[in-house]
Protein backbone atom coordinates (compact mmCIF):
# COMPACT_ATOMS: atom_id res chain seq x y z
CA UNK A 1 0.00 0.00 0.00
CA UNK A 2 2.56 2.42 0.54
CA UNK A 3 4.05 1.70 -3.18
CA UNK A 4 0.90 2.67 -4.46
CA UNK A 5 0.87 6.12 -1.93
CA UNK A 6 4.57 6.82 -3.27
CA UNK A 7 3.57 6.49 -6.78
CA UNK A 8 0.39 8.52 -6.51
CA UNK A 9 2.16 11.10 -5.11
CA UNK A 10 5.11 11.08 -7.40
CA UNK A 11 2.77 10.99 -10.29
CA UNK A 12 0.93 13.82 -8.59
CA UNK A 13 3.72 15.87 -8.12
CA UNK A 14 4.67 15.92 -11.37
CA UNK A 15 1.46 17.06 -13.10
CA UNK A 16 0.82 19.42 -10.55
CA UNK A 17 3.98 21.29 -10.91
CA UNK A 18 4.23 20.53 -14.58
CA UNK A 19 0.77 21.94 -15.18
CA UNK A 20 1.37 24.82 -12.84
CA UNK A 21 4.57 26.25 -15.34
CA UNK A 22 2.55 25.66 -17.89
CA UNK A 23 -0.20 28.24 -16.38
CA UNK A 24 2.65 31.30 -16.33
CA UNK A 25 4.65 30.34 -19.10
CA UNK A 26 2.19 29.56 -21.98
CA UNK A 27 1.00 32.05 -24.48
CA UNK A 28 -2.30 31.31 -25.06
CA UNK A 29 -4.69 32.46 -21.78
CA UNK A 30 -7.36 29.79 -22.65
CA UNK A 31 -4.49 27.12 -22.41
CA UNK A 32 -3.08 28.15 -19.51
CA UNK A 33 -7.16 28.54 -17.48
CA UNK A 34 -7.54 24.83 -18.49
CA UNK A 35 -4.16 23.98 -16.94
CA UNK A 36 -4.92 25.56 -13.99
CA UNK A 37 -8.08 23.48 -13.60
CA UNK A 38 -5.52 20.50 -13.86
CA UNK A 39 -3.58 22.31 -10.88
CA UNK A 40 -6.80 22.16 -8.92
CA UNK A 41 -7.41 18.61 -9.50
CA UNK A 42 -3.53 17.25 -9.08
CA UNK A 43 -4.21 19.03 -5.63
CA UNK A 44 -7.26 17.29 -4.24
CA UNK A 45 -5.21 14.23 -5.19
CA UNK A 46 -2.89 15.13 -2.73
CA UNK A 47 -5.54 16.17 -0.36
CA UNK A 48 -7.31 12.53 -0.60
CA UNK A 49 -3.59 10.87 0.07
CA UNK A 50 -3.49 12.66 2.93
CA UNK A 51 -7.24 11.51 4.01
CA UNK A 52 -8.87 14.78 3.60
CA UNK A 53 -11.53 13.16 1.42
CA UNK A 54 -14.12 16.27 2.46
CA UNK A 55 -11.90 18.83 1.63
CA UNK A 56 -10.85 16.93 -1.77
CA UNK A 57 -14.77 16.84 -2.58
CA UNK A 58 -14.61 20.75 -1.58
CA UNK A 59 -11.40 21.26 -4.11
CA UNK A 60 -13.29 19.59 -6.72
CA UNK A 61 -16.78 21.61 -6.23
CA UNK A 62 -15.21 25.16 -5.69
CA UNK A 63 -12.15 25.45 -7.69
CA UNK A 64 -12.68 23.02 -10.69
CA UNK A 65 -16.48 23.35 -10.87
CA UNK A 66 -16.44 27.35 -10.03
CA UNK A 67 -13.62 29.24 -10.22
CA UNK A 68 -12.33 27.43 -13.48
CA UNK A 69 -15.72 28.49 -14.96
CA UNK A 70 -15.06 32.02 -13.44
CA UNK A 71 -11.53 32.32 -15.12
CA UNK A 72 -13.01 31.19 -18.44
CA UNK A 73 -15.71 33.70 -18.78
CA UNK A 74 -13.01 36.41 -17.69
CA UNK A 75 -10.99 35.32 -20.14
CA UNK A 76 -13.75 35.17 -22.74
CA UNK A 77 -14.91 38.53 -21.54
CA UNK A 78 -11.55 40.27 -22.18
CA UNK A 79 -10.59 38.87 -24.52
CA UNK A 80 -7.40 40.39 -26.08
CA UNK A 81 -6.18 38.44 -29.73
CA UNK A 82 -2.82 40.76 -30.24
CA UNK A 83 -1.46 40.43 -26.42
CA UNK A 84 -2.31 37.29 -25.26
CA UNK A 85 -0.42 36.59 -21.77
CA UNK A 86 2.85 38.86 -22.43
CA UNK A 87 5.61 39.33 -19.39
CA UNK A 88 6.30 42.80 -18.49
CA UNK A 89 9.55 44.19 -17.56
CA UNK A 90 10.18 42.41 -14.18
CA UNK A 91 11.51 38.90 -15.68
CA UNK A 92 14.78 38.70 -13.97
CA UNK A 93 13.58 40.12 -11.07
CA UNK A 94 10.69 37.88 -10.80
CA UNK A 95 12.63 34.81 -11.23
CA UNK A 96 15.10 36.12 -8.83
CA UNK A 97 12.63 36.49 -5.93
CA UNK A 98 10.81 33.29 -6.79
CA UNK A 99 14.02 31.06 -6.44
CA UNK A 100 15.77 32.97 -3.62
CA UNK A 101 12.02 32.34 -1.45
CA UNK A 102 12.35 28.88 -3.19
CA UNK A 103 15.30 27.94 -2.46
CA UNK A 104 14.44 29.46 1.49
CA UNK A 105 11.43 27.22 1.67
CA UNK A 106 13.41 24.12 0.75
CA UNK A 107 15.97 24.60 3.04
CA UNK A 108 13.44 24.89 5.72
CA UNK A 109 11.32 22.40 5.46
CA UNK A 110 13.80 19.92 4.73
CA UNK A 111 16.43 20.94 7.68
CA UNK A 112 13.81 21.74 10.17
CA UNK A 113 13.17 18.95 12.54
CA UNK A 114 9.27 18.69 12.73
CA UNK A 115 8.70 15.64 14.82
CA UNK A 116 5.59 14.00 13.13
CA UNK A 117 3.32 11.82 15.35
CA UNK A 118 4.47 8.14 15.06
CA UNK A 119 3.16 5.84 12.28
CA UNK A 120 0.49 4.12 14.73
CA UNK A 121 -1.02 7.73 15.34
CA UNK A 122 -0.48 8.47 12.31
CA UNK A 123 -3.11 5.42 11.15
CA UNK A 124 -5.83 6.82 13.62
CA UNK A 125 -5.60 10.27 12.26
CA UNK A 126 -6.21 8.78 8.64
CA UNK A 127 -9.10 6.68 10.20
CA UNK A 128 -10.36 9.83 12.04
CA UNK A 129 -10.32 12.05 9.07
CA UNK A 130 -11.99 9.47 6.88
CA UNK A 131 -14.73 8.52 9.07
CA UNK A 132 -15.40 12.27 9.45
CA UNK A 133 -16.66 11.91 5.94
CA UNK A 134 -17.59 8.32 5.18
CA UNK A 135 -18.96 7.33 8.50
CA UNK A 136 -18.25 4.78 10.93
CA UNK A 137 -16.58 1.41 9.35
CA UNK A 138 -19.22 -1.25 9.82
CA UNK A 139 -19.62 -3.02 13.03
CA UNK A 140 -17.57 -0.26 14.58
CA UNK A 141 -20.47 1.93 15.58
CA UNK A 142 -20.27 0.89 19.47
CA UNK A 143 -16.62 1.50 20.07
CA UNK A 144 -15.96 4.18 22.20
CA UNK A 145 -14.61 6.93 19.96
CA UNK A 146 -16.95 6.74 17.12
CA UNK A 147 -19.54 8.28 19.09
CA UNK A 148 -17.35 11.50 20.06
CA UNK A 149 -16.21 12.04 16.59
CA UNK A 150 -18.64 14.00 14.56
CA UNK A 151 -15.70 15.73 12.42
CA UNK A 152 -15.53 18.84 10.85
CA UNK A 153 -19.26 19.89 10.74
CA UNK A 154 -18.60 19.86 14.74
CA UNK A 155 -15.61 22.09 14.94
CA UNK A 156 -16.73 24.50 11.99
CA UNK A 157 -20.01 25.46 14.18
CA UNK A 158 -19.04 25.04 17.74
CA UNK A 159 -14.97 25.57 18.14
CA UNK A 160 -15.07 27.92 15.18
CA UNK A 161 -18.48 29.35 15.25
CA UNK A 162 -16.54 32.81 15.21
CA UNK A 163 -14.83 32.52 12.24
CA UNK A 164 -17.20 30.83 10.49
CA UNK A 165 -19.93 33.81 11.21
CA UNK A 166 -17.08 36.12 10.14
CA UNK A 167 -16.47 34.44 6.64
CA UNK A 168 -20.07 34.01 5.70
CA UNK A 169 -20.40 38.06 6.75
CA UNK A 170 -17.26 38.50 4.13
CA UNK A 171 -19.06 36.22 1.65
CA UNK A 172 -22.00 38.80 1.81
CA UNK A 173 -19.52 41.25 1.20
CA UNK A 174 -18.06 40.25 -1.69
CA UNK A 175 -21.47 39.52 -2.98
CA UNK A 176 -22.86 43.04 -2.65
CA UNK A 177 -19.66 44.19 -3.70
CA UNK A 178 -19.36 42.31 -6.76
CA UNK A 179 -23.14 43.41 -7.87
CA UNK A 180 -22.18 46.54 -7.15
CA UNK A 181 -18.59 46.53 -9.35
CA UNK A 182 -20.91 44.59 -11.86
CA UNK A 183 -23.36 46.73 -12.46
CA UNK A 184 -23.34 48.85 -15.09
CA UNK A 185 -23.24 52.98 -14.53
CA UNK A 186 -27.10 54.83 -15.04
CA UNK A 187 -28.87 51.59 -14.55
CA UNK B 1 5.13 10.43 1.01
CA UNK B 2 6.51 11.80 3.66
CA UNK B 3 5.77 15.39 5.31
CA UNK B 4 9.12 17.36 3.93
CA UNK B 5 8.01 15.93 0.16
CA UNK B 6 4.61 17.20 0.34
CA UNK B 7 5.90 20.75 1.87
CA UNK B 8 8.90 20.62 -1.12
CA UNK B 9 5.95 20.19 -3.67
CA UNK B 10 4.04 22.80 -1.90
CA UNK B 11 7.06 25.36 -1.85
CA UNK B 12 7.63 24.73 -5.77
CA UNK B 13 4.03 25.47 -6.34
CA UNK B 14 4.04 28.65 -4.80
CA UNK B 15 7.23 29.71 -6.07
CA UNK B 16 5.46 29.11 -9.40
CA UNK B 17 2.70 31.10 -8.57
CA UNK B 18 5.26 34.00 -7.10
CA UNK B 19 7.13 33.88 -10.35
CA UNK B 20 3.87 34.38 -12.43
CA UNK B 21 2.08 36.97 -9.78
CA UNK B 22 5.19 39.05 -10.77
CA UNK B 23 6.12 38.91 -14.15
CA UNK B 24 3.14 38.38 -16.06
CA UNK B 25 0.93 41.71 -16.96
CA UNK B 26 -2.16 40.64 -17.38
CA UNK B 27 -4.69 40.90 -14.77
CA UNK B 28 -5.89 37.81 -15.03
CA UNK B 29 -3.04 35.91 -15.27
CA UNK B 30 -2.00 37.21 -12.22
CA UNK B 31 -5.18 36.42 -10.49
CA UNK B 32 -4.83 32.89 -11.46
CA UNK B 33 -1.29 32.57 -9.99
CA UNK B 34 -2.47 33.67 -7.13
CA UNK B 35 -5.06 30.93 -7.12
CA UNK B 36 -1.84 28.68 -7.38
CA UNK B 37 -0.20 30.29 -4.22
CA UNK B 38 -3.39 29.85 -2.19
CA UNK B 39 -3.42 25.93 -3.72
CA UNK B 40 -0.04 25.72 -2.17
CA UNK B 41 -0.87 27.29 1.30
CA UNK B 42 -3.86 24.93 1.84
CA UNK B 43 -1.46 21.89 0.70
CA UNK B 44 1.05 22.69 3.56
CA UNK B 45 -1.87 23.58 5.83
CA UNK B 46 -3.61 20.21 5.81
CA UNK B 47 0.06 18.69 5.86
CA UNK B 48 1.01 19.60 8.59
CA UNK B 49 -2.52 18.81 10.25
CA UNK B 50 -1.83 15.15 8.81
CA UNK B 51 1.38 14.67 10.16
CA UNK B 52 2.17 17.07 13.36
CA UNK B 53 -1.05 17.09 14.67
CA UNK B 54 0.34 19.54 18.36
CA UNK B 55 0.54 17.38 20.96
CA UNK B 56 -2.50 18.77 23.23
CA UNK B 57 -4.74 17.96 20.20
CA UNK B 58 -3.10 14.40 20.33
CA UNK B 59 -5.43 13.16 23.08
CA UNK B 60 -9.07 14.54 21.13
CA UNK B 61 -8.90 12.31 18.41
CA UNK B 62 -11.39 14.41 16.79
CA UNK B 63 -9.57 17.50 16.62
CA UNK B 64 -6.80 16.41 14.65
CA UNK B 65 -9.01 18.22 11.95
CA UNK B 66 -8.43 21.70 12.90
CA UNK B 67 -6.06 21.96 9.70
CA UNK B 68 -8.54 21.14 7.55
CA UNK B 69 -10.69 24.00 8.76
CA UNK B 70 -8.52 26.05 8.00
CA UNK B 71 -8.38 24.72 4.75
CA UNK B 72 -11.82 25.83 4.45
CA UNK B 73 -11.63 28.79 5.65
CA UNK B 74 -8.84 29.72 2.86
CA UNK B 75 -10.96 28.07 0.33
CA UNK B 76 -13.49 30.51 0.92
CA UNK B 77 -11.90 33.52 1.14
CA UNK B 78 -9.86 32.96 -1.75
CA UNK B 79 -13.21 32.29 -3.36
CA UNK B 80 -14.47 35.52 -2.48
CA UNK B 81 -11.26 37.55 -3.59
CA UNK B 82 -11.41 35.92 -7.01
CA UNK B 83 -15.25 37.02 -7.31
CA UNK B 84 -14.13 40.59 -6.42
CA UNK B 85 -11.02 40.17 -8.27
CA UNK B 86 -12.98 39.59 -11.46
CA UNK B 87 -15.71 42.06 -11.08
CA UNK B 88 -12.77 44.34 -10.87
CA UNK B 89 -11.66 43.22 -13.81
CA UNK B 90 -14.55 43.62 -15.81
CA UNK B 91 -15.10 47.10 -14.60
CA UNK B 92 -11.45 48.50 -15.75
CA UNK B 93 -11.88 46.33 -19.13
CA UNK B 94 -15.29 48.30 -19.49
CA UNK B 95 -13.19 51.66 -18.77
CA UNK B 96 -9.84 51.25 -20.89
CA UNK B 97 -10.44 48.47 -22.77
CA UNK B 98 -7.68 46.89 -21.65
CA UNK B 99 -6.76 43.87 -19.13
CA UNK B 100 -2.91 44.84 -18.96
CA UNK B 101 -1.42 46.13 -15.35
CA UNK B 102 1.22 48.30 -17.11
CA UNK B 103 -1.49 50.30 -18.10
CA UNK B 104 -3.56 50.39 -15.24
CA UNK B 105 -2.41 53.56 -13.44
CA UNK B 106 -5.22 55.00 -12.22
CA UNK B 107 -7.95 54.36 -9.23
CA UNK B 108 -10.93 56.70 -10.66
CA UNK B 109 -14.16 55.82 -12.58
Amino acid sequence: MPVVQDLAFWVLSVVAIAAALGVVLVKDLFRSALLLAVVFISVAGFFVLLSAEFLAVVQVLIYVGAISVLFIFGIMLTRNVREGNVPNRLQIPAVMCASLLLVGMIAAAINTDWRPIPEAAAQMVDAAQTQSVAGPPAGASSSGYAEQDTGLAELLIADFVLPFEAVSLLLLAALIGGLALARSRGS
Amino acid sequence: MSLESMLVVAAVLFAIGLYGALARSNVIAVLMSIEIMFNAVNLTVVAFSRYVAPLALRQEIGSVLTGQVFAIFIITVAAAEIALGLGIVFAMYRHTESVSLTEANQLRH
